[in-house]
């Protein structure tokens, strides 16, 4: 089996290119058609980045408790105590 | 609406723009019959994108041809006999093995990118705005194409071998491409440093093959519009 190439897309310029899934590919440029031929094919893109699914770092799942549950009981990390304007677009 | 062919009083433009929309249509047809078949599901994906693409613009050209002779899209696709194609042979050809369908690809690809870079300052500007959409999209299927062949030439040596002989046996078909030498020169410069890449041999110039365009077509055309136009030949008007 080919190898297999995480896809990101950035849909609008000012945006950040986000993750829409994963292709097989031989190399990098194949691996950027495909991405091409599979993710925009709707007017999705306006750049895709392609990266090695072997290349990726992800945590354990099982650390989940460890890594995340913390961050629950820290509501003054929000900033939800500010009134945001609503001509304020993307935040 | 009537299922007998239509008959078309072909004025030179009228013939142009069917050479060039029968092309586009006859090879999107030959490469939708990838769904379903294609080695991945990527590729499956890219290949129908292409056929789409290639339908699309022969829609367009189509449309305009209909214009001028009084017909409809659907008439000029579903209603005219292998005879009245104007297509070049090689849109025709069964698609054979992933190989062959590719160096088709290549070969007409690179072909209709020049034709679509110089209509672009035709006087006949709807020609030029047809041109101006199919020339990028033309452009993706050449890119697509050569990457494709590269890959296939220099790969493995049974994937070196099928592009060869792909190349070997589409090479007689590719003369019907041009209407001059200066054309084919073009064309050379295009395919010759990819099939170079690709670690192919490049076939010699021998004999070509012709006829399309004047309607004398091989047997494969028949059954491909056999299978294209038995619909709306059996119910005539049908609709969505």
């Amino acid at each position: 089996m080919m190898p297999l190439w995480e896809v990101f897309i950035r849909s609008r310029n000012g945006l950040a290119h986000k993750h829409v899934g994963s292709v097989h590919a031989a190399d990098a440029t194949m691996a950027l058609q495909a991405a091409r031929d599979v993710y925009t094919r709707r007017g999705e893109g306006l750049s895709i980045w392609v990266v090695p699914s072997v290349a990726i770092t992800a945590s354990d799942p099982a650390d989940r408790d460890t890594l995340f549950e913390p961050t629950g009981s820290k509501i003054y990390r929000h900033p939800t105590f500010y009134q945001v304007p609503d001509d304020v677009g993307h935040m | 609406m009537t299922t007998t062919s239509i008959t078309l009083h072909e004025t030179p433009r009228v013939r142009r723009l069917l050479s060039l929309a029968d092309d586009a249509l006859i090879l999107g047809h030959r490469t939708s019959e990838w769904a379903g078949h294609a080695p991945l599901l990527e590729e499956e994906l890219a290949l129908a994108n292409i056929a789409l693409d290639l339908i699309g613009q022969a829609r367009a050209l189509y449309a305009e041809a209909g214009n001028e002779s009084g017909h409809t899209e659907d008439q000029l696709a579903y209603l005219r006999d292998p005879q009245q194609f104007r297509n070049a042979l090689i849109m025709e050809l069964p698609n054979g093995d992933f190989a062959f369908t590719i160096a088709r690809l290549l070969l007409v690809s690179a072909a209709s990118d020049l034709v679509w870079q110089t209509t672009l300052d035709e006087p006949d500007r709807a020609l030029a705005a047809i041109a101006a959409k199919a020339g990028k999209e033309t452009a993706y299927h050449l890119r697509h194409a050569a990457e494709w062949l590269i890959r296939l030439g220099d790969g493995t040596d049974e994937s070196h071998q099928r592009a060869q002989s792909a190349i070997d046996r589409l090479w007689p078909y590719t003369g019907e491409l041009f209407a001059t030498s200066a054309e084919r020169d073009a064309w050379n410069a295009v395919v010759e440093p990819i099939v170079t890449r690709a670690t192919l041999q490049r076939p010699a110039d021998g004999w070509m093959q012709s006829g399309g365009r004047s309607g004398r077509h091989t047997e494969h055309l028949g059954h491909l519009l056999a299978e294209m136009q038995v619909l709306p030949r059996t119910y005539p008007g049908a609709i969505w």
